[in-house]
């Protein structure tokens, strides 16, 4: 399960409306308790991958080293990922799965001409993503 | 020998027993990443190529630089010094 306030919700669809029509993406910081992840706050980072920005992230690592201090001198750790999908559901593609890491939680908002829609969470589960449960 | 701290992200702390961070001691980033993997089974393969480089996902850096802009795994290191496995985060709509 993902725990997550109301708050930081609001600000990932902000992201993603602002980034639209391009994928936008960034890291959840929080905790880990037992087997859900809390998150408190989040972070945007820079796509570096500006020739297929439309459908493909690749979330710069100094963002992610900076991410990594940030949430360790607070005592949290990096839980998740998050990534819009401009015109697409919020449902991880081949893609997606490909470059994904186990642990974390991967959080995706679907964007469109007219705002956001809907945002769905998923973890690896072997080779595969299984939905996870988001509550606020 | 020169000590430095390594920072293991999430994905890979099953290898660490869920450490966060684990010392290791070596003259360079590649002599800590061996040093690493002596002391934590199936770590290094998930870190480096057969060929000692980081792989294709896996970005390393000393502090705030990625070792790929400095001497690559030839770069020495100094005591206390911290490297970061800093996972390649990448994926995209179908």
């Amino acid at each position: 399960m993902l725990l997550m306030p109301e708050m930081l919700g609001e600000s990932l669809n902000a992201f993603a409306r602002q980034g639209y029509p391009h994928e936008t993406c960034g890291l959840l910081l929080g905790v880990r308790r037992g087997d859900e992840h809390v998150v408190s706050r989040v972070h945007r980072a820079r796509n570096l991958n500006v020739e297929r920005a439309e459908d493909r992230y690749e979330l710069d690592p100094a963002d992610f080293l900076a991410a990594d201090c940030e949430a360790r001198a607070a005592g949290l750790d990096i839980v998740g990922i998050w990534h819009s999908h401009p015109d697409h559901p919020a449902r991880p593609s081949a893609t997606d799965r490909d470059g994904a890491w186990p642990e974390w939680s991967y959080l995706i908002v679907a964007v469109g001409r007219e705002g956001v829609g809907e945002i769905r969470s998923w973890r690896l589960n072997g080779g595969d993503f299984e939905e996870e449960t988001i509550k606020s | 020998m020169t000590t430095v701290t390594v920072r293991i992200p999430t994905p890979l702390r099953s290898y660490t027993q869920g450490a966060d961070e684990v010392r290791a001691q070596g003259a360079t980033v590649a002599e800590a990443m061996q040093a690493l993997g002596t002391a934590h089974d199936g770590l290094l393969s998930r870190i480096l190529t057969p060929e000692g480089e980081p792989r294709q996902f896996v970005n390393i850096y000393l502090g705030s630089r990625n070792v790929r802009t400095l001497q690559g795994m030839a770069t020495r290191v100094a005591e206390g010094d911290v490297i970061s496995i800093v996972p390649a985060v990448a994926g995209g709509t179908p």
